[in-house]
C-alpha cells in the first residue's frame, strides 16, 4: 500500500508543479508586457 | 477571445472531470490483481504516462517538420511546449515505474536486467538536451531551426524505447501484443479510460502552454521594438 501511494504522490506531485509553473511564468509574462507596453505607449506619446 | 475562453474552460473541466473519474476505476472499480495485490494499481497511471511521454514526443517531431517546411513560429511554440510535457510525464512513468519495480522485483532500478530502464533513460536525456540546446542557441529563427532538426533527429529513440521489451525480453510485462491485451474487461475499461483521460490532460496542458509561449514571442517582440526605438 506503501507503494502504491507514493506511486499516485509523483503523478500529482509533479502535476501539479508543472502547472504551478505554468501559472507562475504566465503571470510574470504578463505582468513583463503590461509595463512594457506602457513605456512604449510613453516613448510614442 | 470569448471562444477561446470557453475552449479553455471545456477542456480544464474535462480534463479534471476524467483524471477524477479515472482514480475512481482505478481504485474501487478495478479488481485487485490476484499475484501483485493493489501495487498492480500503479500500472494504469504508470502505462498513461508514458503514452502521453511518447505521444508529447511524436508531436514534437511533427512539430519540428512542419516548422522546416513552413517556418511559423507557431509549429516551434508547439514543438518545445509538447517537449515540456513529454519530460514531465516521462519522468512520471520512470518514478513510478522504479517503485512498481522494488514493489514487485524488490529492486529499484534493475537496469541489467531491464533494457527499457536504460533506453527510457537516454530518451530522457535526449529531450532535456533539446532544451539545453535552446537555451545555448542565439536569435529566435536559428533556435527555432536547429530545436526543429533536433526534435526530428531525437524521435527515433520513441520507437527503440516502445519496442525494447519486445526485442530484448526483460523484466518488463508486455501489454500489447498481437493477440491482444493480457487483461481481465474491467481492467482493460479502466486501462482504456485512463489513456483517454492522460490525453485529454495532455492537451489541456499543451493549451495553455502553447498560450505561455505566444507571451514569450510576444514580450521579445516588444522588446526588439524598445530597443530599435532607443536605437532611432
Amino acid at each position: 500500500m506503501y507503494y502504491l501511494f507514493a506511486a499516485y504522490a509523483v503523478f500529482w506531485g509533479l502535476t501539479f508543479a508543472y502547472v504551478f509553473t505554468i501559472a507562475s511564468r504566465q503571470k510574470r509574462l504578463e505582468k513583463e508586457i503590461e509595463t512594457l507596453s506602457r513605456s512604449l505607449t510613453k516613448d510614442q506619446a | 477571445m470569448t471562444k477561446k475562453l470557453r475552449i479553455d474552460d471545456l477542456l480544464n473541466w474535462l480534463s479534471g472531470l476524467s483524471i477524477m473519474a479515472a482514480l475512481y476505476l482505478v481504485f474501487v472499480y478495478a479488481p485487485t490483481e490476484a499475484t501483485m495485490g493493489d501495487v498492480q494499481r500503479i500500472f494504469y497511471f504508470h502505462v498513461s504516462s508514458a503514452w502521453v511521454g511518447f505521444f508529447a514526443f511524436f508531436v514534437t517531431l511533427i512539430g519540428g517538420i512542419a516548422y522546416l517546411r513552413g517556418r511559423n513560429r507557431d509549429w516551434d511554440t508547439l514543438a518545445l511546449s509538447s517537449v515540456e510535457i513529454g519530460i514531465t510525464f516521462t519522468s512520471m512513468a520512470v518514478i513510478t515505474g522504479s517503485i512498481w519495480a522494488k514493489a514487485t522485483w524488490n529492486a529499484w532500478w534493475p537496469w541489467q536486467q531491464e533494457p527499457r530502464l536504460v533506453l527510457v533513460s537516454i530518451l530522457l536525456l535526449l529531450y532535456l538536451a533539446y532544451l539545453m540546446l535552446r537555451s545555448f542557441l542565439e536569435g529566435e529563427e536559428r533556435k527555432a531551426r536547429f530545436a526543429a532538426v533536433y526534435g526530428i533527429v531525437a524521435f527515433v529513440s520513441v520507437p527503440f524505447t516502445f519496442m525494447s521489451i519486445r526485442w530484448w525480453q526483460g523484466l518488463h510485462p508486455v501489454v500489447f501484443e498481437r493477440e491482444g491485451m493480457h487483461l481481465a474487461p474491467t481492467m482493460l475499461a479502466t486501462f482504456l479510460f485512463c489513456l483517454v483521460a492522460f490525453t485529454i490532460l495532455y492537451f489541456t496542458l499543451l493549451l495553455h502552454r502553447v498560450r505561455l509561449g505566444r507571451l514569450e514571442d510576444q514580450l521579445i517582440g516588444l522588446k526588439e521594438r524598445l530597443r530599435q526605438g532607443a536605437g532611432g
